[in-house]
């Protein structure tokens, strides 16, 4: 049962092919095949969340995730954030508002914050720290965090054209 | 009480802010590599034919081991090699404490396990594959046999002496020190109006960086070097405890530190991991990653704070406390750490646990005892969590006996003129204890808590914690605990490019703080550069000659004030060259603030740094003949006599629910004292982090053992970290004592938080159940103790 299968992977809108062990999580492949090193691994059992990444736009943790489950999936990482280095309404938001020490949780937290805003985006700073405890963070506190995604939900509330 | 044969702070150094860039929340250095995935951490190192390693652990907490077979593991499929402490040979990890036997117990932690186990998890081999999943096929086809022994699991076990974690330690004593037993006490006590006796205990924690240890080592035949790539906050430990182990000359061996996933003192002390990993790396000649999993780290890893503090207080009717009797105990698990030593913890709440407080008589006792348990190391905050838990709740418990409120009782003892110098002969800088133990109180009552408090329609408790924190320690500070390996100093050097540019090195480490930043913050302002013109270098031991890494919140005052001094030198030096090219007095020329020396009887006659530059490298046959070429600097600071201290009052509201015992913190309001603030946003963010981590202490976390030693929290389900909704918001208050004898006049931010959030917490639970009769001295506070408490009638 450990024998390498070949594995078609949608990440970042780029088509990937990798072989791999049945066993190899999505998380090792991201990070070690593919060399997307900002998916972070805290914990492989699935509660840090360092590892969230999005899979059809709804957060998973990759960790949990074989790579063979991720097959026909559109898979989005930290680093289809940014535009050419240029950061993100959201990334600049949690650069604003400190919402980072040492960063190792960063990642997970904004493809979280994509999923619960994408999910939820009429969401209220309560919802939307019940939505971020899904992760830890272990430097700040979690206060700034949710400063930064409910500032997010805000300004992209105020740039919706009214329908 | 100020006393005269002790050392008073020397000459002040402090001289006001200067320049534009201390003092404001300017965008982090470290912010955009670490928010589009670009950071480097060690598990994002990959290097051509790399090795993945793992280690073959202890099933069994205590056990003399009959035999460690890797046949079977050798033969894996993907496995390259597997050694036991046999095979590599490699020396002890061995930590000491300058005292004499009846007060140390000197004892070695091998890098491998060999004749004995001493905790769940003890590694005992190492395993080398081609990835980390071989490597776990090689770890499971181990076979450790063991004649296992009585474990030694709690204060009882251990002092009872019959089982021993370490045959040479009695009693399983590694540290028994009576530091202070001044005149008075126990006259104090027979005369004492009210005595108080609490028994305060908090269980063992894990600091739980979200990044698990981790190493690369590599062997680099061209430098005849070991390249060991770790996360520590303290690289040259690791080269000098690398070079020890391997018993190889230190130059060989050259540590560099990738961004780290957070650190909070689980990572200053020196892992036998580490050591193994680059003998394996040196070994095979190839590179070898290890990166710790999440079992390892809540089982194996260092751990913390398991303490127990017996103390009896008297005081005077009036609420004066006039003696002070502590007995201490601290469960350090099996081993000393390096280079601290298990002395760390008893040895700094003997010195410091009359806090904040004038303590006229003073005894205490303080104990290290070994166990059957992962071993510990100096969590963000050290023993004072503890030492502030058990005075905190003396001034609580005193107030209820003597019918007082509790804040009063603070207020009547807290220390108000500095510097002071206490009965632990320890001379306290100035600070704002009275002050931000009044802001915070009035904050509390001007938002009304008190009365809703007051209406009793709640079980609603509100509890205050003043304290002070040393963060200035200096190698005098360090050398009053006799260890043998005294930190202290920092190194910086500081070099300026053609084009104006600054790279400044510092041998502090950092983790989280933000040092890129705020280091470059003071730098700027030192020289009158954009702070986009200075880069930082840390975290590598070629860079620079030696540093004590980042713990103790010794970064910005000590770190900070040597970068600042070599900044200083490196003005002096571009102002030397200036008016010799400008041909006039040195002391006619001045920095200008603006990337540039002006001529001060002429400032239209000014040169810019590029223009220094361009002569101090590109044609230095133009330079003063007493100035060699290239624009560089160093200095190095030390923080004399006791050191610095930084202070804060916490004040909390709880509310307890009758039903399931829950806690919820209701508001938190921190006013603290740092010296002078770099940058606020920053300081703001450690003192709210601190905070998460003393409530997760306070409420939720504790690592425990059954009867055989077996920890029984190894993943998040059993291990319970805070998350965004138990973690309340924090509302900071800034007050501002500039340190006189650190360069910048800031004292250390980094612990503060985490050292006062148990005994407010903890203190705001007992007000919430102050009508049931019930005291509780014990963190973390279970629901079901509340739960219990507020059902009885």
């Amino acid at each position: 049962m450990n024998d390498p299968h070949l594995l078609t992977l949608t990440v970042n809108g780029t088509e990937e092919e990798v072989v791999v062990e049945p066993r190899r999580t999505l998380a090792d492949v991201l990070r070690h095949d593919l060399r997307l090193t900002g998916t972070h691994v805290g914990c492989e059992h699935g509660v840090c969340g360092a590892c969230t990444v999005l899979m059809d736009d709804a957060p998973v943790r990759a960790c949990l995730v074989f790579a063979v489950q991720a097959e026909g999936a559109d898979v989005r990482t930290v680093e289809s954030l940014d535009t050419d280095g240029a950061l993100s309404d959201l990334q600049q938001a949690f650069a604003d508002h400190h919402s980072l020490q040492c960063g190792f949780c960063t990642p997970g937290f904004l493809m979280l914050a994509e999923g619960v805003l994408a999910e939820s985006p009429d969401a209220d700073r309560e919802e939307i720290r019940e939505g971020l405890s899904a992760n830890l963070c272990r430097c700040t506190g979690y206060q700034t965090i949710v400063d930064a995604v409910h500032a997010t939900a805000c300004a992209r509330r105020s740039q919706e054209v009214p329908s | 009480m100020t006393a005269t044969d002790l050392p008073a702070p020397t000459e002040p150094r402090f001289e006001g802010r200067r320049g534009r860039w201390v003092g404001a929340s300017i965008p982090r250095h470290e912010d955009p590599r670490l928010l589009t995935g670009r950071g480097r951490f060690v598990d994002d190192i990959t290097l051509p034919g790399m090795l993945h390693a793992g280690f073959v652990r202890a099933t069994v907490a205590h056990a003399h081991v009959t035999a460690i077979d890797l046949t079977a593991t050798r033969v894996v499929d993907g496995v390259v090699a597997a050694y036991d402490a046999r095979d590599l040979a490699l020396g002890d990890i061995v930590a000491l404490l300058d005292r004499p036997a009846e007060e140390f117990t000197p004892t070695a932690m091998p890098i491998l396990a060999k004749d004995k186990v001493r905790f769940v998890g003890e590694p005992l081999a190492i395993v080398i594959a081609r990835d980390p999943y071989a490597v776990e096929d090689g770890i499971e086809a181990a076979v450790v046999s063991y004649d296992v022994l009585d474990a030694v699991v709690d204060e009882e076990t251990a002092l009872r002496g019959s089982a021993l974690v370490h045959d040479e330690a009695a009693g399983n004593v590694l540290l028994d020190v009576s530091m202070f037993d001044t005149p008075g006490v126990d006259e104090a006590f027979a005369d004492a109006d009210v005595t108080v006796e609490v028994t305060t205990r908090s269980g063992r924690q894990n600091a739980l960086p979200l990044e698990t240890r981790g190493v690369v080592a590599s062997w680099d035949a061209r430098d005849d070097q070991l390249l060991v790539q770790t996360c520590t906050q303290v690289p040259h430990q690791v080269r000098t405890l690398v070079a020890r182990c391997l018993d190889v000359p230190e130059r060989t061996v050259r540590v560099t530190v990738p961004d780290m996933g957070g650190g909070f003192g689980q990572k200053c002390v020196v892992g036998r991991e580490e050591v193994a990993v680059a003998a394996v790396a040196q070994r095979l000649h190839r590179p070898v990653k290890w990166i710790e999993d999440r079992r390892e780290a809540l089982t194996a890893g260092f751990l913390a704070r398991e303490q127990t503090y017996r103390t009896r207080a008297a005081f005077d009717a009036d609420g004066h406390i006039t003696a002070l009797d502590v007995d201490v105990v601290c469960d350090m698990g099996a081993y000393s750490c390096y280079p601290f030593t298990a002395g760390i913890e008893p040895l700094m709440a003997s010195a410091e646990m009359p806090s904040v407080y004038r303590v006229p008589a003073y005894r205490v006792r303080g104990r290290a005892l070994t166990s059957n348990k992962a071993p510990t190391a100096p969590y963000r905050g050290v023993s004072r969590p503890q030492y502030v838990m058990a005075i905190e709740r003396v001034m609580e418990r005193a107030a209820r006996e003597l019918g007082l409120d509790a804040v009063e009782v603070r207020r009547r003892n807290v220390i108000t003129e500095f510097p002071y110098t206490g009965v632990n002969a320890v001379t306290y800088d100035p600070g704002t204890y009275q002050e931000s133990l009044d802001l915070a109180e009035a904050t509390i009552r001007d938002e009304g808590w008190y009365a809703l408090r007051d209406a009793g329609e709640r079980h609603l408790g509100i509890g205050f914690c003043c304290f002070s924190e040393r963060t200035g320690y200096g190698s005098e500070a360090f050398a009053k605990r006799k260890m043998t390996v005294v930190p202290g100093f920092d190194l910086s050097e500081i070099r300026m490019d053609t084009t104006g540019a600054v790279v400044v090195t510092s041998g502090t480490m950092n983790h989280g703080q933000s040092h890129e930043t705020t280091f470059a913050q003071i730098v700027a302002d030192r020289l009158g550069i954009d702070v986009a013109r200075v880069k930082l270098r840390q975290g590598d031991t070629e860079r620079i000659a030696y540093g004590w890494g980042t713990f103790a919140s010794r970064s910005v005052t000590i770190g900070g004030s040597a970068v600042s001094l070599a900044s200083e030198r490196l003005g002096e030096l571009l102002c030397r060259i200036a008016a010799h090219l400008l041909e006039t007095r040195p002391d006619n020329v001045a920095l200008d603030g603006d990337g540039g020396v002006v001529q001060l009887d002429d400032p239209s006659r000014r040169l810019s740094y590029e223009e220094i530059a361009d002569v101090a490298y590109l044609r230095s046959h133009l330079l003063p003949k007493d100035v060699e070429p290239t624009l560089s600097a160093t200095a190095s600071f030390d923080v004399p006599g006791d050191g610095t201290f930084s202070n804060a009052t916490h004040a909390v509201v709880v509310e307890a629910d009758p039903g399931t015992g829950a806690v919820r913190i209701l508001r938190y309001v921190c006013v603290e004292d740092c010296g002078v603030v770099i940058h606020p946003k920053v300081v703001d963010g450690q003192c709210r982090g601190g905070i998460a981590q003393g409530i997760a202490g306070a409420l939720f976390e504790e690592v425990t053992y059954d009867g055989h030693g077996e920890p029984s929290a190894a993943s998040f389900i059993d291990y319970l970290v805070p998350t965004a909704t138990e973690i309340p918001d924090v509302s900071i208050s800034h007050l501002e004592t500039p340190c006189a004898f650190t360069e910048n006049g800031a004292k250390g931010a980094g612990e503060g938080g985490t050292i006062g959030a148990p005994a407010a917490v903890l203190n705001a639970v007992n007000d919430a159940l102050r009508h049931t009769g019930v005291e509780l001295d014990t963190t973390p506070i279970h629901p079901r103790v509340v739960a219990d408490a507020l059902e009885r009638p």
